[in-house]
C-alpha cells in the first residue's frame, strides 16, 4: 500500500516538475514591464485610469505582434497609496519577478519611496508621479512622464507676462500640490524678475469659505491677477468666491484642476479664468497641424470605447510611460537593461499624449514648459487659447 | 500699508470678513445645536452629528439629480436622516445601554467611521454642487458683498433655533428630554419613558443636522467626507459656549466663525485654525464649562 502511494507520489512530482519546466522555459519568452500603481485608496484617481490605460494598450501591442517579435507581460501591484508597500512591491518586482523594467509609481511618495531600491538594482524605471524632485538631481535609472508644477508655473508666469500682468496676488492650497506649486511660483517668479507677487495667502484643504483671503488680495496694492494653486474641491470653491466677490481681474487655476469634474463644481463662476492643462482636454479644438492631434484623440476615443469611462490626464501619463519603455527597448534591440537605459535617455521628439518628449543625459522628463496648452473656460467648457 | 488706505475701503473690507465669518459661524452654531440635544439628553457627545450633515446633504444632491423635484428631495433626505437619528439609538446606542458614556462616546464614533464608509460606497468620493435656493446673485452692503445663500443659512438657523427654544420650553415631550437629562431615574419614576426620550432626541438632532447640511451645501459643496471636520468645528462651538447650553451652541458657533475670519484676514489665513483652536483651549482654561454652562453640583 505505502509502496504504490510512494510510486504515486515520485511519478506526480516528475510531471509537476515538467510541466514547471516547460513553464519557465515559455515564461522566459515574453518582454516583462513591471508596475505598482495606487490603485486603491486615496490615490485611486491616479491609479485606476493608469493601470487600465496599462492593461489596454499592453493587450493591444501584443495583438499586434508584440515587441521584437515578443509578446508583453505586464506584472502589477497594487500599493494602495502607501508609499512602504510601493517599496516592497519595487522590491518583489526587482528581485522574483525579475521584470526588464517598470512602469508605474502614481503619487510621488510612492515613486520616491522605490527609487533607491531601483537605482541599486539597476533597472530603468518610469515614474507617473510629478514632482521636481524625482528627476532633479538627474538619477541614473529615473524616469518621468508628467510634467512637474515647476513647468505649470512658468507656463502661467509666461501667458500673464504676454498679457502684460506683472503684479500677482497668489492663493493656494496648504496640501502637498499646493504648497509646492506656491514654492515654484514664488521661484519661477524671482527668476523671470519683472513679476511680482504682491499678495501670497493660504486656505486648508477642508476650508468651506476663502473670501476672506481673496478680499485682503484683492486690498494688495496695485493688484493685476490672481493665480490659485490646489487641488481638491479648494480651488472650486474659490472660484465660486472669486465670483461673488465680483472682483474683474484676470483669473488663472493650476494645472491640478484641468478636468471636467472642476468645471461641473465651479459652474459658471469658472468662465473667462485660464490653467495651463494637457491637450486632451481639448483634442478637437488642436490644429491639425499638431502632431499631437492624431495620438491624443486615438487615446481618448480608445480609452473611453474600453472602458465607458471619461478620459484623464493620469491615464495619459502611464500611457506616455508605456510608450516610452516600449520605444526604448526597440531602439535598444534587446531587454538588456543598460541598454534599454541607454535607449531611454537618447528618445528625441517621441510624440505622446503629454507632450513631445526629448530626453538628454541631464533631462530625464524631456518636457519643457511648452507642453501645457493654455486653456480658458467660454461657455462652460475649455477653450485652446494658445 | 493698511493706513494708507482710505477708510470706506477698510470698513468694506471688515464688514467683508464679519459677513464671511458670520455664514460659517451659522453653520457651525447649527451643528452644535444637534450636539447640545443629544448632550442634554443623554450626557453623550454624539461624534456622528456631522454624518448627519452630510446624509442631508448628499441625499438631496443625489434624488434631485434622479430628477425628484428639490422641495420633496429635501424633505425625503431630511426624513432619511431622521430615520438614521433613530436607527443609531435603536441598534448601536440602545443595545449598550448600561454602559458608561465614555463607551456610548466611542460607540457614536464608530458609527461615524460606518455611516461615512457606507455613504462612499453609495454615493462614491466626488464632490457635488447643490444650487443656490434662489439665484447665484450677490447682494452688495457697503461694498462688501453677501451670498444670497447666507441669508438662507442664517433664516433657517434663526427659525430652528426659535423652534427648539419653544420645543424644550413649551411642550411635554421637550420637558420630558429635559428632565430625563437632569435625573434619569427620577424621570422613570414619573412616568417618562427614558428610552423613547433618547430616541427622539437623537431623531431630532438628525433632522436639525441634516437641514443644516442642505442649506449649508451650496456653499461648501458636500461629500461623503464634509461631516468630518463641519462636525469636528461644530463640536468646538459647542464646547466654547458650554456643552448642553442651546445659547452657548448660538453664540460660540458665531463667535468661532467670526475669529476664524478675522484671523484669515487681518493676521494670516495660516493661522487661522490655529486661532480658532486656540480660542477653545483659553475659554476653557478660564471657564471650564463654556461661556454659558451649567454649573455642576457633584451628587454624593
Amino acid at each position: 500500500m505505502n509502496g504504490t502511494l510512494a510510486r504515486y507520489t515520485k511519478k506526480f512530482l516528475a510531471i509537476t516538475a515538467a510541466g514547471l519546466l516547460a513553464m519557465s522555459a515559455q515564461a522566459a519568452d515574453p518582454i516583462r514591464i513591471g508596475s505598482f500603481l495606487s490603485v486603491t485608496g486615496p490615490a485611486s484617481f491616479l491609479g485606476d485610469p493608469e493601470l487600465k490605460t496599462l492593461e489596454m494598450y499592453v493587450e493591444k501591442i501584443n495583438e499586434e505582434g508584440g515587441v521584437l517579435g515578443r509578446q508583453l507581460e505586464l506584472i502589477h501591484y497594487d500599493d494602495a497609496g502607501n508609499a512602504s508597500k510601493a517599496r516592497n512591491f519595487a522590491s518583489r518586482l526587482i528581485r522574483s519577478d525579475r521584470v526588464d523594467i517598470i512602469v508605474g509609481g502614481s503619487t510621488t511618495g510612492a515613486t520616491m519611496a522605490a527609487v533607491p531600491l531601483i537605482e541599486q538594482a539597476q533597472i530603468p524605471f518610469i515614474s507617473l508621479a510629478g514632482a521636481t524632485v524625482i528627476t532633479t538631481p538627474v538619477k541614473k535609472w529615473v524616469f518621468k512622464t508628467p510634467q512637474s508644477d515647476r513647468m505649470a508655473a512658468e507656463r502661467i508666469l509666461t501667458d500673464m507676462e504676454s498679457r502684460g500682468l506683472t503684479k500677482i496676488g497668489l492663493i493656494s492650497g496648504t496640501g502637498g500640490f499646493g504648497s509646492s506649486g506656491r514654492e515654484q511660483t514664488l521661484a519661477v517668479a524671482k527668476e523671470m524678475g519683472n513679476i511680482e507677487v504682491v499678495a501670497d495667502e493660504t486656505y486648508g484643504g477642508s476650508d468651506t469659505d476663502m473670501t476672506a483671503q481673496l478680499t485682503n488680495i484683492r486690498g494688495a496694492d496695485g493688484v493685476q491677477t490672481i493665480l490659485n494653486f490646489g487641488f481638491g474641491q479648494g480651488p472650486a470653491i474659490v472660484t465660486r468666491n472669486y465670483a461673488q466677490l465680483s472682483i474683474d481681474l484676470p483669473f488663472y487655476q493650476s494645472h491640478g484642476v484641468a478636468s471636467d469634474g472642476f468645471l461641473e463644481l465651479a459652474g459658471d463662476s469658472a468662465e473667462g479664468l485660464r490653467l495651463p492643462a494637457s491637450p486632451l482636454l481639448v483634442p478637437a479644438s488642436l490644429p491639425d497641424s499638431d502632431p499631437q492631434k492624431p495620438i491624443v484623440e486615438a487615446y481618448k476615443s480608445e480609452y473611453e470605447a474600453r472602458w465607458n469611462a471619461k478620459v484623464s490626464t493620469f491615464g495619459a501619463y502611464a500611457y506616455d510611460g508605456l510608450m516610452l519603455a516600449v520605444e526604448a527597448i526597440e531602439k535598444a534591440g534587446t531587454t538588456d537593461k543598460a541598454a534599454v537605459r541607454d535607449a531611454l535617455e537618447n528618445i528625441q521628439g517621441h510624440v505622446g499624449v503629454t507632450g513631445t518628449y526629448n530626453m538628454s543625459a541631464d533631462d530625464h522628463n524631456g518636457l519643457t514648459a511648452d507642453s501645457f496648452r493654455i486653456l480658458e473656460v467660454q461657455n462652460g467648457s475649455w477653450k485652446l487659447v494658445n | 500699508m493698511a493706513a494708507a488706505r482710505a477708510d470706506p475701503i477698510m470698513f468694506s473690507e471688515f464688514l467683508q470678513y464679519l459677513f464671511t465669518g458670520i455664514t460659517i459661524g451659522a453653520i457651525y452654531a447649527l451643528i452644535a445645536l444637534g450636539f447640545t440635544l443629544i448632550y442634554n439628553a443623554s450626557h453623550v457627545i454624539n461624534f456622528a452629528q456631522g454624518e448627519f450633515l452630510m446624509i442631508g446633504g448628499m441625499a438631496t444632491v443625489s434624488l434631485t439629480a434622479m430628477g425628484v423635484p428639490m422641495l420633496l428631495a429635501i424633505v425625503l433626505a431630511v426624513a432619511l436622516a431622521g430615520l438614521m437619528g433613530i436607527a443609531l439609538q435603536r441598534l448601536a446606542i440602545a443595545p449598550a445601554k448600561d454602559a458608561n458614556v465614555v463607551t456610548l462616546i466611542i460607540i457614536t464614533i464608530g458609527a461615524s467611521i460606518f455611516i461615512r464608509g457606507l455613504a462612499q460606497l453609495v454615493w462614491g468620493k466626488k464632490y457635488h454642487v447643490m444650487p443656490n435656493f434662489s439665484g447665484d446673485e450677490p447682494i452688495e452692503v457697503f461694498g462688501a458683498v453677501l451670498n444670497s445663500q447666507s441669508l438662507w443659512v442664517l433664516g433657517v438657523g434663526a427659525v430652528l433655533v426659535a423652534v427648539l427654544v419653544y420645543f424644550f420650553t413649551r411642550t411635554m415631550t421637550g420637558k420630558a428630554i429635559l428632565a430625563t437629562s437632569m435625573n434619569k431615574d427620577a424621570a422613570r419614576l414619573v412616568g417618562i419613558r427614558t428610552q423613547m426620550v433618547l430616541m427622539l432626541a437623537f431623531m431630532v438632532s438628525a433632522l436639525l443636522g441634516s437641514i443644516a447640511g442642505i442649506v449649508v451645501a451650496p456653499i461648501t459643496f458636500t461629500s461623503y467626507d464634509i461631516g468630518i471636520i463641519l462636525g469636528l468645528k461644530g463640536f468646538v462651538a459647542a464646547a466654547i459656549g458650554g456643552l448642553g447650553s442651546g445659547v452657548g451652541a448660538v453664540v460660540g458657533g458665531l463667535a468661532l466663525g467670526v475669529v476664524e475670519a478675522m484671523a484669515a484676514g487681518y493676521l494670516s489665513s495660516d493661522y487661522k485654525d490655529a486661532v480658532a483652536f486656540s480660542m477653545i483651549l483659553l475659554v476653557l482654561f478660564f471657564m471650564p464649562r463654556g461661556l454659558f454652562g451649567a454649573k455642576v453640583v457633584e451628587r454624593v
